[in-house]
């Protein structure tokens, strides 16, 4: 309460007495902001620009934003010349599916784990804290030698199934439900709905903010995932971008460097996840200041 | 029955009592077999593609499976822990890889941390000064690079540390003449060394050396190629740690602050006596996770260098793919996983004790928080 009264008046009171000095520190501090800004920002604007020149012109001028001559041929190689329609629609394929099984299988763990009471509840939430710790590069050795021994190696189910699920998410479900109140819950269960129906019709509409944040970070985490893809598919035809993309940098094209070509492949897979984290900023940003609360 | 329902839920709560069975079987029966349901889906997935895997490589790291049919028959030559001690105390190729992708990881990890978490911090200052306008923009901007793909990243990076890149360009503006980044496999701390007029090692440190490198190895510092590497990871993660900070320094009370003010401390005073001590627990959180995502640097070094030039970017993540997948030596690649693996726990273990360590603390936060009003908190 102090802290909100007092925000506005210190400032003011201090400005009298010092104005020049901080005037001056404004002064740094707008520096230092947009400096890191072109720092953080520039790269995109290189990428962009790159991306409608020609291989030469890149090469000769790689700092400047603006092609000498606007050219649109590397974007006209990507969709003509490589598989990346291929790419594209796999990548949308994985990405539309596994988020919604893992929002929908996170929000029914989290919802029992948070909920109902049942045996060995406590040990499997336990269990989903641990799985939280295992890191996922250990994982790619491990996840091929189960995928071969299952038989699906090298097919759409070894792309999604095991991105079906993810323990963060879980934990992110149980957190949300626990804080919202269980009477409405409680009304529809006296009302006779079943446990499932209280789930569906009751608990899930107030979860709103919950699921936009998981359905956000599922979908810019499978749509970025690139280990997985690594470790589940060899087939060129089942690549999803980011392999799609690291098979053009590895030497896939033929001659020459072709930079723009990369360049505008990389910008057209970072365009969709731009887009949501534009729109729904403030859940990215929510998420991260959840882990340091959790801290 | 509604008085029934209420008093079950409140037994339930309150711990011991909850196991004791019910004279009335119809709800807790019921959300016995719901609860398992619900959870089956989840259980069914990390089990078959987490937990089993796990137990699978770990036999397979005791193996010397080639990646032809199951390595779950007899025909694969069981080995023992030779894979693992190859990796340590044998002298050999293996334990030559292993050594020197650890020592680029440690290399790796000595400046990403310390330069991620001073420039998430610094950043997390500047943008949480109240004088300043504009805040959520530039929040943005510095955010936006941790959200984006990191083999798309990579390929910008590519291009702007190519030979006739971004980079160079730009170096060559201020009169410097750029390295062929991703061919130079020299080290930084020899360079450095040889700026000050020490070109060749002396003999005493290429003698010998612990676990199969010699101690001018062991001290080469990050090579200039992983010097790229390193830049691109600085780039995209401080952001993430940036908002934080924000988080962080939001909570501290701004009387606090003021009160020292008026105290008569200096800038620098306030935010080492102040300020630092009310973020200690961030600080701790960042450096932590820090630690633990810097050794499981993959997707980069993949899409970057692989490996190249000279191994001084191998990482054991990088290692311990191409181990299987490249020479399809699964039983080492596997070894090698799993001390990653150790690796990695033992620095999560080490940040979840000290992080529960701290909740003693809680309850003066807690107090501190609730005399701020709702929304003011976050």
């Amino acid at each position: 309460m102090t802290a909100l009264a007092e925000r506005p008046a210190t400032p003011t009171r201090r400005r009298g007495n010092r104005g020049a000095r901080t005037l001056a520190s404004r002064f740094l501090g707008y520096a230092v902001l947009v400096f890191f800004s072109l720092v953080f920002l520039y790269p995109f604007v290189i990428q962009i620009g790159n991306s409608l020149k020609t291989e030469p012109d890149a090469a000769a001028n790689p700092l400047s934003p603006i092609p000498d001559q606007l050219v649109f041929d590397g974007f006209i190689r990507i969709f003509t010349g490589t598989n990346f329609p291929l790419w594209l629609g796999n990548s949308l394929l994985v990405t539309l599916v596994a988020t919604t099984g893992r929002v929908f299988f996170c929000s029914l763990a989290g919802y029992a784990l948070a909920r109902l009471r049942f045996r060995g509840r406590s040990g499997l939430f336990a269990a989903v804290i641990a799985v939280m710790a295992v890191p996922g590069v250990v994982l790619l050795i491990p996840k091929f030698l189960v995928l071969n021994q299952l038989g699906i190696y090298n097919s759409y189910s070894a792309l999604i199934v095991p991105l079906l699920a993810d323990a963060a998410g879980v934990f992110i479900m149980k957190q949300f439900f626990e804080s919202i109140p269980v009477s409405v819950e409680e009304a529809a269960r006296i009302d006779g709905a079943s446990i499932f129906r209280t789930f569906w019709s009751v608990v899930l509409p107030m979860a709103k903010p919950a699921l936009i944040t998981l359905t956000i970070l599922s979908f810019q985490g499978t749509w970025n995932e690139f280990p997985h893809s690594l470790v589940s598919v060899q087939d060129p035809s089942l690549f999803t971008l980011p392999r799609g993309l690291a098979d053009l940098v590895s030497g896939s094209l033929g001659k020459g460097t072709q930079y723009p070509l990369k360049l505008g492949a990389a910008l057209l897979a970072t365009i969709p996840v731009a887009i949501i984290f534009v729109v729904f900023q403030r859940y990215f940003v929510r998420d991260a200041n959840d882990g340091s609360d959790k801290g | 029955m509604a008085t029934n329902m209420l008093r079950a839920a409140a037994t339930a709560t309150g711990g011991p009592d909850d196991r004791r069975r019910r004279g009335r079987r119809g709800v807790r029966a019921n959300e016995n077999i719901a609860g398992w349901l619900f959870v089956a889906p989840v259980i069914v997935i990390l089990g078959l593609f987490l937990l089993l895997p796990i137990l699978m490589a770990l036999w397979v790291s005791l193996t010397d499976w080639n990646g032809q049919g199951s390595p779950f028959t007899s025909q694969v030559p069981f080995v023992g822990t030779d894979n693992y001690t190859r990796l340590f105390t044998e002298d050999g190729l293996d334990r030559r890889d292993f050594m020197t992708a650890i020592r680029n990881n440690i290399y790796y990890v000595a400046l990403v941390v310390p330069t991620q978490t001073v420039l998430a911090l610094g950043l997390a200052l500047v943008v949480n000064n109240r004088l300043l306008k504009g805040k959520s923009f530039f929040r943005t901007a510095f955010y936006f690079p941790s959200v984006t793909s990191s083999v798309a990243i990579s390929v910008v990076f590519l291009f702007l540390f190519a030979n006739s890149g971004a980079v160079n360009s730009l170096l060559r503006m201020f009169g410097i003449s750029g390295p062929q980044w991703f061919a130079d496999s020299r080290g930084v701390l020899h360079l450095l060394l040889g700026v000050v007029g020490v070109d060749s090692p002396p003999t005493a440190l290429t003698q010998g050396g612990p676990l199969g490198l010699t101690w001018w190895e062991w001290l080469s510092g990050p090579s200039v190629a992983m010097m790229s590497i390193i830049t691109l990871v600085i780039w995209t993660t401080s952001g993430t740690f940036m908002l934080m900070f924000l988080a962080a320094l939001q909570n501290v009370p701004v009387a606090l602050e003021e009160a020292s003010t008026l105290d008569g401390a200096s800038r620098w005073q306030r935010f080492r006596n102040v300020t630092l001590p009310m973020i200690k627990p961030t600080m701790f959180l960042v450096v932590t996770l820090g630690l633990i995502g810097s050794w499981q640097v993959f997707d980069q070094v993949y899409v970057m260098s692989q490996g190249d030039p000279a191994k001084t970017t191998l990482t054991p993540a990088y290692l311990s793919y191409r181990t299987a997948f490249r020479d399809f030596d699964y039983g080492s690649g596997a070894a090698i996983s799993f001390v990653l693996f150790l690796i990695i726990i033992v620095l999560t273990l080490v940040q979840r004790w000290v992080m529960a360590d701290r909740d003693p603390d809680r309850p003066r936060w807690g107090r501190r928080r609730r005399r701020t009003p709702e929304g003011s908190a976050k």
